[in-house]
């Protein structure tokens, strides 16, 4: 276990406002999966973190035994697992995921939408 | 006669029958037709009034296996409970 690479991890997930974990960046998706659940977080408008998974196959080890979710990609507000592709995906059809936004981020959560990409690895 | 996607299915529908043996509904498609790129849709009175997420979490357990040995490289997951809860009373 890496146990720094671990609390990095966990920092990200519970700080950032909406933190993507995925296979790739916004601007170079790998993965059909994670393209789908950055789609619903954009059409949401939430202000996405995104972290690229594929570096170091220990970041995805350690977030899978953090948060129990064996899948990729696993989308978190405010610390909250909220599911993977398929469950964002439901959510923003159904209208619940603004509504968690709005509740986890207050209504103008829109005002700070911005896309940016974080790494949890340490600098060489 | 088993087509390449019923035999990929089988196995998953098994251990899913398992898990939820008292499902209204289960089905396992081969989304690719290549036999690791599954769609499974479940609805089972064992998920009324646990969350989304709590819900996946049991359909990854009854598939933790084929999971690890890497049977399933992608897995599409539907679920719901049975009971009704939009605009009645529960």
């Amino acid at each position: 276990m890496n146990e720094d690479l671990r609390e990095r991890i966990k920092t990200v997930i519970d700080t950032e406002p909406v933190s993507l974990f995925m296979k790739g960046t916004p601007t170079f998706v790998m993965c059909g999966n994670s393209e789908r659940a950055l789609q619903a977080l954009r059409g949401a408008g939430a202000p996405v973190t995104a972290v690229d998974i594929l570096p170091d196959p220990e970041i995805r080890q350690e977030l899978s035994s953090l948060s129990g979710w064996p899948t990729i990609p696993q989308v978190f507000i405010k610390g909250e697992l909220i599911g993977g592709a398929d469950i964002v995906q439901e959510l923003a059809a159904n209208g619940e995921l603004e509504r968690k936004l709005s509740d986890a981020l207050g209504e103008d959560y829109r005002g700070a939408a911005e896309e940016r990409v974080v790494s949890v690895l340490v600098p060489a | 006669m088993a087509t390449m996607g019923t035999m990929a299915t089988e196995p998953l529908e098994i251990l899913l029958k398992e898990a939820f043996p008292d499902a209204d509904e289960l089905r396992v498609e081969d989304r690719t037709g290549g036999g690791d790129h599954f769609h499974v849709t479940v609805a089972s009175p064992r998920f009324d009034g646990l969350s989304l997420v709590d819900q996946h979490r049991l359909v990854y357990a009854a598939l933790e296996r084929p999971l690890a040995d890497g049977t399933i490289h992608e897995l599409r997951i539907k679920t719901r409970g049975v009971r009704r809860t939009k605009g009645g009373t529960t």
